[in-house]
């Protein structure tokens, strides 16, 4: 049996890229993420403190969900953007 | 908790496992080749396979566990979601497009692809299979659960049939039915979820919360003539037994002949009513001193304050003003205490009245907060069930051949983002479906992983039916995920590719249907084995070991370049021999799997992610280091 991807594509000439951007994006979710669970060890006091009618804990739960939707569309942004300009740009030049 | 099964749970449970089966005997046809029975011929499109990830995602543990938790314990259960969620983050910036360019039916794949190294084929095949196995323990215990009140068979008769239903639509036809079934599955939980969390918050909170089907219990009281020598008001009534805990003093007293315990409120110089649950010595089990079929185990969950009032109503609310209700009143919580009456065991649940502001705060099951007796250790172990749910995601098997379903890389991070946003806004759900079943008077104690489904009930049989048949498809899911992950395991990672069987494509698919037909019967010995547990608790296991074992090997593999074949190897190894070790020698698995009570664990954390994660990141880089030379010279 063959051991290859299940399914031929073109050449990627983003993937070095993309997986840069990832990198890095993920380096910035795990800062909002990291400060959750210190505050939590540290001062969890400070999870009880009132924002508007909520909490922080509440606020920065819900943040942490919609942080990552918000980082997830402009990452497929930035990528759909590459993929889009290097390759055509590659494959023009050859 | 007795429950009544309702035709109309029965009729749409029916017919949903009905459109199941045909869907997998539809999709039969198609699935002869094993490209298409272990990745559904790669060709599925991005929108479908994100949705139906929330479906493979979006387990018992989600659904039951989740709001289980968040009813019983606030928002600790909420941290689950968080974590969840967050683990898809490092699925879609680190593996997801590598895994589809490296791979072809299993995670294996894609870690070998530099390598072609039997030991790599046998530890991610072997990896693969336990990690699936922790994470199918808990999805057979939530399908057990839900059965009874459901379909009114007991538990054992709920697991078996789930596994049987499992195997058919696996064994029929493998990726393509699965990936259909969590489509619907996933689309179908959270739309009816959010149907369930416009009625919680348009219900709004009472003190005295009225349900459509179960009246609720307000709970007595006896007044004390004085709580010194526990003399009561009414002489006819006479304390017979006397318990003093650090925090409770509980007494019995048989009224009309039936045996009641009252728990001691030196505050207001009374006794408050408890709920309690008896393990009879010779056998058997007693709800509030009376047989199941008796009824007398009520359902709780209310607010003792509500709008600066202890008779108070909100009216209807929104969102927010849901949350800021409960927040600014006062939530009776319930705590445990188990009693050595004799022979027998008895476990007494008391009210706690606790302050919202403390609820919608971390702090209630994981302790972190030094001055409520938080210790370092304590600290530790919620530090460590955060890491295992954020890097466990991402080596989950189930969810990463999901990316060998759609046709390019791109696909699979587009087909993310979607999983993203349906996940995300679930789980924002969870915390309103928790809450509701929290101050609504749905929960059964001893048995969180009913609120979200009880909480349905509250409003009405037909949502109870739609929600309880979702959920128990939630199940089918995500166990004909797992079982196709297993089965891709031993038929491709093992058989063909470690020990070098070489079968025709027909019949590596015939290999894989008998797999998945072996490794579902396990499950189902496992689901009768591990009755009762939390299935989220049993989840986070699942993640423990899947951040250990795998995600480790998977980022290194894609970011040093020094990574050797044994470096894999070693890592693999250790991760999941350093997580089980410490979740079997752990206190949790000490009280609730061996049920040694007064015995004090050697391991002092439940979750062992902070330990077996760096531990297995440390292993790769000093086994790669020292087997470099061979790699150069290779």
């Amino acid at each position: 049996m063959g051991h290859g991807p299940a399914t031929k594509w073109e050449e990627d000439k983003s993937s070095d890229y993309k997986a840069r951007l990832g990198i890095w994006m993920f380096f910035g979710y795990i800062i909002i993420y990291g400060g959750f669970m210190l505050i939590n060890v540290i001062n969890p006091k400070l999870m009880g403190l009132d924002i508007g009618s909520l909490n922080l804990a509440v606020v920065y739960g819900f943040g942490l969900i919609v942080f990552a939707l918000i980082l997830a569309i402009i990452y497929n942004n930035l990528c759909s953007r590459a993929e889009k300009k290097l390759n055509e740009t590659k494959e023009s030049d050859e | 908790m007795n429950y009544q099964p309702s035709p109309w749970a029965i009729g749409i449970f029916l017919f949903f496992v009905s459109f199941v089966l045909f869907i997998s005997y539809y999709y039969a046809k198609k699935a002869k080749s094993a490209k298409s029975y272990f990745s559904a011929g790669g060709s599925i499109h991005w929108s479908v396979n994100g949705i139906a990830f929330a479906g493979d995602y979006l387990s018992a543990a989600s659904f039951l566990g989740i709001c289980g938790m968040i009813s019983i314990a606030g928002y600790d259960g909420f941290l689950y979601s968080i974590g969840y969620l967050a683990g898809w983050i490092v699925a879609l910036f680190v593996v997801a497009e590598p895994m589809k360019r490296l791979g072809k039916y299993t995670f294996a794949d894609a870690l070998d692809a530099k390598f072609n190294s039997k030991g790599i084929q046998l530890f991610a095949g072997i990896s693969t299979l336990v990690v699936s196995m922790f994470y199918l323990i808990p999805q057979m215990v939530g399908a057990g659960t839900l059965v009874e009140p459901l379909l009114g068979i007991p538990y054992w008769a709920g697991v078996l049939m789930v596994g049987t239903i499992v195997i058919i639509i696996v064994a029929t036809a493998g990726m393509t039915s699965t990936t259909y079934v969590q489509f619907l599955k996933g689309g179908l939980l959270i739309v009816f979820s959010v149907v369930l969390t416009i009625m919680i918050v348009n219900k709004g909170i009472s003190t005295s919360p009225q349900n459509g089907d179960v009246p609720y219990h307000e709970f007595k009281e006896l007044a004390l003539v004085d709580n010194d020598s526990l003399e009561l008001v009414d002489s006819s009534l006479m304390i017979t037994d006397t318990w003093e805990f650090d925090h409770v003093t509980l007494v019995r007293i048989f009224i009309d002949g039936r045996e009641t315990i009252w728990e001691v409120n030196n505050e207001e110089n009374v006794l408050k009513e408890t709920l309690f649950i008896t393990a009879l010595s010779g056998g058997g089990t007693l709800y509030n001193g009376a047989p199941k079929e008796d009824a007398q185990f009520f359902q709780v969950g209310h607010m003792s304050e509500v709008a600066g009032s202890e008779n108070g109503e909100t009216g209807p609310l929104n969102p927010f003003t849901f949350i800021e209700a409960i927040k600014e009143g006062t939530v009776v919580l319930w705590e445990k205490q188990k009693i050595q009456d004799g022979e027998d065991v008895i476990t007494v649940y008391y009210q706690n009245p606790t302050e919202g502001s403390k609820v919608l705060v971390p702090g209630l099951k994981f302790k972190v907060d030094s001055e409520r007796g938080a210790t370092f250790t304590d600290r530790l172990d919620f530090m460590s069930l955060m890491l295992a749910l954020f890097l466990g995601t991402a080596g989950l098997p189930h969810i990463l051949i999901r990316y060998y379903t759609v046709p390019t890389p791109s696909a699979a991070r587009k087909s993310t983002i979607v999983a993203i946003a349906g996940i995300g806004f679930f789980y924002i759900l969870t915390m309103f479906m928790g809450l509701g079943a929290m101050v609504n008077g749905v929960i059964d104690l001893s048995n969180s992983n009913m609120s979200a489904p009880l909480l349905a009930k509250s409003f009405g049989i037909g949502i109870f039916a739609i929600i309880s048949a979702i959920a128990f498809a939630t199940v089918l899911g995500t166990v004909s995920g797992l079982i196709v992950a297993s089965s891709g395991a031993v038929a491709h990672d093992l058989m063909d590719r470690f020990m070098g069987i070489k079968l025709s494509d027909k019949g590596k698919v015939r290999a894989g249907k008998i797999a998945s037909i072996g490794v579902g019967v396990i499950a189902m010995l496992l689901g009768l084995l591990f009755k009762g547990m939390n299935v989220s608790y049993l989840v986070g296991w699942a993640f423990a070991v899947a951040a250990s074992a795998n995600l480790p090997a998977i980022i290194m593999m894609l970011f040093w370049k020094k990574t050797t074949a044994k470096g894999i190897i070693a890592s693999i190894g250790v991760g999941i021999v350093s997580a089980i070790g410490i979740i079997l020698l752990s206190q949790k698995t000490y009280n609730e799997v061996y049920h040694l009570v007064d015995k004090v664990a050697p391991i002092p954390i439940n979750n062992p992610a902070i330990i077996s994660v760096p531990l297995s990141f440390i292993t790769i880089i000093v086994v790669s280091l020292l087997t470099q030379k061979k790699t150069v010279t290779e």
